[in-house]
């Protein structure tokens, strides 16, 4: 027999909990119990005495999928709100990524060339070695990382992302 | 909270217990052991909270179900740490399933043990994380009076369900420091929804008042909302007209006496609920989930109308059906808001869908051959609950079950017309459930008639449970259909794999009068049609715990059924053939 599979969409989930033991064990065991998935996943407490942490998720999956994500994902007790910025409208995701590239001559002068080009700054240098910061959208990072595998890519750190809607409101 | 000032220098297992009187808390569930010790001292001579010793923790899970079920109220379990927690989580797991409020407080190893593998230690919180509406592991004693009382709100709020709180050794002895407040004190989260927005109100009045063939389809939600959820579905039934049909964990919540009582639906439901479903045209579900159970084949499924979900869980809304118009609330406040809005609106004439609902009636499709083919002297199991129904249904019986066919027949030939009087592991499908449940259900109710109708094989999981009836005087009956079979696992591979009957004839049975004679208990054993009667009465009639053995037919089966990746619309009936194969995509349906 097939296993059946439908078509998925790319959301971006910002979760606000309580910062107590074991929410995020909570929150990723729900993922893998119900077969849903997490593309990245980041978090951080957020408020001055440490009590509210902001998890951003992204996630794909068919649109009733993402539905019922957000339903269990609210049925948490110490989830206060999720917001999925995808249908929200407007908004900005960003990603860190720390990028190290190895090499000398003709590649290091180009490495060096297309991080200006993606305006990102060296963090670290020795004669044959740089480490990239960047920060954008998963998209610049990922083609920032595509043209540095020609050019001596030895490692790769990112943040996953995390998002906020446009304009004057909060979610 | 109680008014009596609290001695200072409580130590935690003090402010526990003294945290379950106030939250008023009659009987606790449970069995000692080293990381409990300090609460079971507490416990020792207590006024106000009985200690109920099971003889295995999963009994002490499901004697707290069964309690919770038939009084409303939340059940209370306390276990030791490592087994004695991991005992209790099919419990546990079965009550999150069912929706039923509990709380559950396990010892755990002193806080400076954890993590070390120390003796007895399991990671509790870890392993009940997915099985529990919430859990705590608490590290301070002056967070513990807080999270006592915000672990009874969450557990008997909102939809209903399990919470753990882990107490480490150390916490249930120290004191807490006055110096520090807890910081949960003034806990004001988990707050759900209850009524519902009156657009949403008059959208579904207006739908119904416009239905041809409208339809209820109810569940554990309207039991779990409490009695008045099911007043008010009978009013406004009776406002409405439509025919209402119900999944296993609603039954009572409609009388089943009432004309416009459709039967239990879906796997094993009656060809009338099935066929009303499949062809009404509104549909309210109230406090039910479109469980696999009901819906058969999802692509088939009531394919022609609107339907309209009230359910106190969002995430049951366009869980496994889209509907039409989701109402987020809790069930009697909705239908309360319901009847309001409808005020003296007329609902259509309704005379043709009932009178195709007749012909559908018409079929009986619960008229079960008279004889077995195998031994045709046999009891057949379908007529044995039918007497035991004919002969308690008087004294309103609380009725528990164990999982498998004898269930499926306990549910469609037993009749319930009030609520909390059915007590059955609907979502998890727990053997071993019944016998416990029973327990609880008479510690709450002693007065009441309970009977757990059960297999020979679901019984056996918690048999050791006699021993607790025993010893609390439970006049507690269990009536067991022995067909030597674990019936529900026969029938299917009758149905899937040409009666290849892989290890489900339950061979080396004890004898069940004996055993429970054994531990006290009146026996008595049924062999033929002519000894029902005087069997049942005289169960009903001895004043203490009974155990009645009824040999029934090996060869019964349980009809109607969909069958696996079946629509409403192709149940199999008694008199169809049903014995072979199926495919692959069928047999990976459970």
């Amino acid at each position: 027999m097939k296993i059946k599979s439908a078509a998925s969409e790319r959301h971006v989930l910002n979760v606000t909990v309580d910062n107590e033991p074991g929410i995020l064990a909570k929150i990723t065991g729900l993922f893998t119990a119900r077969g849903y998935n997490i593309d990245s996943l980041t978090v951080a407490d957020i408020s001055d005495d440490h009590a509210i942490s902001r998890i951003t998720v992204v996630t794909n999956g068919p649109p009733e999928v993402i539905d019922q994500i957000e339903a269990q994902l609210e049925r948490l007790v110490p989830v206060h709100g999720v917001s999925d910025l995808t249908t929200a409208g407007p908004h900005v995701e960003r990603e860190l990524a720390l990028i190290k590239v190895a090499g000398t001559g003709d590649k290091r002068v180009e490495a060096l060339r297309v991080a200006d080009i993606f305006r990102a700054s060296v963090v670290d240098t020795t004669t044959e070695s740089f480490v990239f910061e960047l920060t954008g959208a998963p998209d610049k990072i990922d083609s920032f990382i595509a043209l540095m595998r020609n050019l001596g890519l030895v490692e790769v750190g990112r943040s996953g992302v995390v998002g906020m809607i446009r304009g004057a409101t909060g979610a | 909270m109680s008014d009596q000032p609290k001695p200072d220098k409580q130590t935690g297992a003090a402010i526990l217990t003294q945290s379950l009187v106030d939250q008023g808390v009659e009987f606790v569930f449970g069995y000692p052991g080293g990381a409990v010790l300090p609460i079971y001292d507490e416990l020792f001579g207590h006024e106000r909270l009985r200690h109920i010793l099971v003889r295995h923790e999963a009994g002490a899970a499901h004697a707290a179900e069964g309690y919770a079920r038939a009084t409303g109220k939340p059940g209370v379990v306390l276990v030791t740490s490592g087994p004695g927690a991991t005992n209790a989580v099919t419990g546990i797991a079965d009550a999150f399933m069912d929706s039923i409020p509990m709380v559950v407080i396990t010892g755990q190893v002193p806080t400076a043990l954890i993590g070390t593998d120390a003796f007895q230690e399991a990671d509790t919180v870890g392993i009940t994380r997915h099985c529990t509406k919430h859990n705590y592991l608490v590290k301070d004693p002056a967070d513990l009076a807080a999270t006592i009382e915000e672990a009874f709100r969450i557990a008997t709020t909102g939809r209903p369900g399990p919470v753990v709180v882990d107490i480490p050794k150390d916490v249930q002895i120290a004191v807490p420091s006055m110096s520090r407040a807890s910081k949960l004190t003034a806990s004001h989260r988990y707050a759900p929804q209850m009524a519902a927005s009156p657009e949403h109100i008059i959208e579904a009045i207006e739908m119904l008042e416009k239905a041809e063939r409208p339809v209820f389809y109810t569940g554990g939600g309207v039991i779990n909302s409490g009695p008045e959820a099911s007043r008010l579905l009978r009013e406004f039934q009776d406002i409405t007209g439509a025919p209402v049909t119900s999944t296993l964990m609603g039954l009572g919540c409609f009388p089943n006496t009432h004309p416009d009582w459709l039967g239990m639906l879906g796997m094993h439901g009656t060809f009338e609920a099935n066929m009303a479903m499949n062809r009404c045209d509104v549909m309210v579900c109230i406090g039910a989930r479109f469980d696999d159970r009901v819906t058969g084949r999802l692509d088939a499924f009531s394919p022609d109308s609107k339907k309209i979900h009230i359910d106190i869980d969002r995430s049951s809304i366009n869980k496994n059906v889209r509907v039409d118009l989701g109402i987020v609330g809790d069930c009697a406040t909705v239908l309360g808001q319901m009847i309001e809005a409808w005020g003296d609106r007329r609902a259509q004439d309704l005379g043709e869908w009932k009178a195709r609902i007749a012909g559908w009636r018409a079929r009986e499709c619960l008229a079960y051959p008279d004889k077995s083919k195998k031994n045709p002297k046999a009891i057949m199991p379908q007529k044995a609950v039918e007497r035991l129904y004919a002969l308690t249904h008087e004294r309103s019986p609380i009725i528990t079950t164990e999982v498998g066919q004898h269930q499926m027949w306990a549910a469609q030939y037993f009749g319930f017309d009030q609520p909390n009087k059915w007590l059955t592991s609907g979502g998890l499908g727990t053997m071993g459930y019944g016998m416990p449940a029973a327990i609880g259900a008479q510690l709450g109710f002693p007065d009441a008639l309970v009977i757990d109708i059960a297999g020979e094989a679901s019984i056996q999981m918690n048999i050791q449970e006699l021993g607790t009836a025993s010893q609390y005087r439970l006049p507690i009956k269990v009536f067991i259909l022995n067909n030597e079979y674990m019936g529900m696992v026969r029938q299917w591979q009758e149905l899937t794999y040409e009666s290849r009957y892989s290890n489900s004839y339950s061979d080396s049975l004890p004898d069940f009068v004996a055993l429970g004679e054994a531990y006290g208990w009146k026996g008595i054993r049924i062999q033929g049609d002519d000894e029902l009667d005087a069997g049942i009465t005289a169960m009903i009639e001895h004043d203490g715990p009974v155990i009645v053995d009824c040999c029934v037919a090996q060869d019964a089966n349980c009809l109607p059924m969909i069958p696996s990746g079946a629509a409403h619309t192709e149940m199999l009936l008694y008199g169809d053939t049903h014995e072979g194969t199926m495919d692959d995509e069928a047999k990976a349906l459970v």
